[in-house]
């Protein structure tokens, strides 16, 4: 699953950091570094970053449901 | 016809082709579909992927985070185009309006959106430059070959030019275990973006992580054995370094060649454009038709006395793309103006670097928070009374701040307290930016005059 965060707006939060470990991993004190294509057996955890990201740094493909497709965390997006 | 008819018609059945299939082409081509654009929109783009993401390739790829080949961009929506990748676009009919490829095909167009970006500047010295072991690295491509002879361990990397990228390198490099020297013409790393009173830390920085940083050289050759794998490299004040793996990360050259002799006013600082970036022709005459967006273009800034600035920044492809892209579709009186604020990050070394505005145009700087001996602060630039950019190292949360500021033309010093002021923050000190006519490795953003024809050259790489 591809993303990509908007590293200008992430505020080094590490949020992400603690819901999906794997894919989100600080880099010193407030740097982050992201695996941009994450396994889609991370969806869930993804889902949850996206949503808890207090900017709305994270970008996932298909996650916001824009591609028309509706995508299974949708709710989860919506919920912020 | 009226123009609103025009309009329509063109969101309906128009042409639109995009040349240069990455960052700005992708998300200026994503926004035409989001307004409306129902026609036909051509992707054309000399490498032959689709479009991904360049930062991750000197961080998380050099750092064995991530594969070069998995850092294709999420869509934002399906942009239902006709891909033309692997050909490059060779040359422009402005009165045709008619795309030229380098396979003899031609695309016409309605509107043209220009999104061809910079490509790394090559080692000098062809012969030299052309020796196993010496890299660049802007592509996916140069990343795969440099992962791949860091993955060999190398006896020790060299890295000539210590800008973003460079040190970047370094750093992977550095995290990797190896030995790593970094050559740098100007007194410390980042000067040329950053200024000296904040090179002075990245100089630092590298030190102390174990880099052998040499300032105020230049490589002047580099040597191979007979097997033609580079082996040693010689620098301007006599040195000699031993060396298997070279990393020239002497900066870029905006890809305006294809457009030579079109009447489009493009040259070696990239494509000059309106705040509206529609492109300018030679003459200084904005055209209707052709848009510029990304690392290609040069566009007049507000909060910038309308100078021209080119901007190599992830941050500014994507917002200029939208706006190309929605003025594309628009009246006059809706376009919008590309009025963003110059934004950029960097990590290497551990910090997380930030920056707002335009330092490089600073003449004073200062420390407003925290402590430079401590890699975490807050630095404001000032140039003629006012704020005119900052950076940020480890304090990345003061930066919107600093960025509200910039927007509002703030008094330069602040007249106001700000948290965790240490006595290096009683007063601005010079900033110490190294004359921009000598040539570096390049700031990432150039400042280029009023001219919109101007097509002077500002870097001539020596020849042999
Ligand atoms: C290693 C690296 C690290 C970076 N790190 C950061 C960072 O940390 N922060 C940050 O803000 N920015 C960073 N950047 C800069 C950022 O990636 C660029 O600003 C961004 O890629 C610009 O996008 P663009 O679409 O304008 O141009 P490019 O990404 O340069 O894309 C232009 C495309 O057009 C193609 N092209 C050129 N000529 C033709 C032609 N004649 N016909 C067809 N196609 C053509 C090119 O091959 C290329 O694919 C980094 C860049 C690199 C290389
Ligand atoms: S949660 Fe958002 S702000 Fe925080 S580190 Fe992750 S991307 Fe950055």
């Amino acid at each position: 699953m591809r993303l990509v965060v908007d590293l200008n707006r992430c505020q080094g939060y590490a949020q992400c950091a603690f819901l999906a470990p794997d894919v989100f991993a600080m880099h010193g004190e407030e740097a982050l570094l992201y695996d941009p294509q994450a396994d889609d057996s991370r969806r869930d955890e993804i889902a949850r970053a996206v949503a808890a990201c207090p900017v709305q740094a994270i970008f996932a493909e298909g996650l916001d449901g824009t591609d028309g497709t509706p995508a299974p965390a949708q709710e989860a997006t919506r919920e912020q | 016809m009226s123009s609103d008819k025009y309009l329509d018609q063109l969101k309906r059945e128009g042409r639109i082709v995009v040349v240069g299939a990455s960052l700005a082409g992708l998300r200026g081509a994503e926004t035409l579909r989001a307004e409306g654009f129902t026609g036909s929109l051509t992707m054309i783009g000399d490498e032959p992927y689709e479009p991904y993401d360049r930062p991750p390739l000197s961080k998380q790829v050099l750092l064995g985070r991530a594969t070069a080949d998995h850092t294709a961009l999420p869509r934002r929506r399906a942009i239902d185009a006709e891909w033309r990748l692997g050909v490059a676009a060779a040359g422009l009919d402005m009165a045709a309006r008619r795309v030229r490829l380098a396979d003899g095909d031609e695309v016409e167009y309605d509107r043209l959106l220009i999104a061809t970006g910079v490509r790394a500047r090559p080692w000098p010295q062809e012969d030299e430059a052309e020796l196993d072991g010496v890299f660049v690295l802007r592509t996916r491509d140069d990343a795969v070959a440099l992962e791949r002879a860091l993955a060999q361990s190398p006896r020790r990397v060299l890295v000539i030019g210590a800008g973003f990228t460079g040190s970047e390198i370094a750093s992977a490099c550095r995290e990797r275990g190896l030995s790593v020297t970094v050559a740098e013409r100007g007194a410390a790393p980042l000067v040329g973006a950053l200024g000296g009173v904040v090179g002075e830390v990245a100089a630092k920085m590298q030190r102390e992580a174990g880099v052998d940083l040499r300032t105020g050289v230049m490589v002047t050759a580099l040597e191979g054995d007979s097997s033609g794998h580079v082996r040693s490299a010689r620098l301007s004040d006599g040195s000699s370094v031993e060396t298997d793996v070279v990393i020239v990360s002497l900066g870029a050259t905006r890809n305006t060649e294809w457009l030579l002799g079109s009447g489009l006013g493009a040259g070696p600082r990239g494509i000059a454009c309106d705040a509206g970036c529609r492109a300018f022709d030679v003459r200084g005459i904005v055209t209707d038709d052709i848009y510029v967006a990304g690392d290609v273009a040069r566009s007049p800034h507000a909060l910038f006395g309308y100078q021209f600035l080119s901007l190599e920044h992830w941050g500014n492809a994507v917002a200029q793309a939208e706006t190309a892209a929605h003025n594309m579709l628009s009246e006059s009186v809706d376009r919008r103006p590309h009025m963003w604020v110059p934004a950029f990050w960097s990590s290497q070394f551990g910090v997380n670097i930030k920056s707002v505005g335009v330092p490089s145009m600073g003449t004073e700087i200062l420390i407003a928070q925290g402590s430079r001996e401590e890699r975490r602060f807050t630095g404001v630039y000032g140039y003629q009374g006012r704020v005119i950019g900052a950076v940020t190292f480890d304090q990345t949360r003061w930066l919107p701040f600093y960025e509200q500021l910039i927007e509002t033309t703030a008094p330069f010093p602040p007249p106001f307290p700000t948290v965790d002021r240490r006595p290096e923050g009683n007063r601005p000190l010079p900033a110490d930016f190294p004359d921009p006519s000598v040539p570096s490795h390049g700031p990432t953003v150039t400042l280029s005059g009023y001219s919109p024809a101007d097509r002077r050259m500002t870097f001539t790489p020596a020849r042999h």
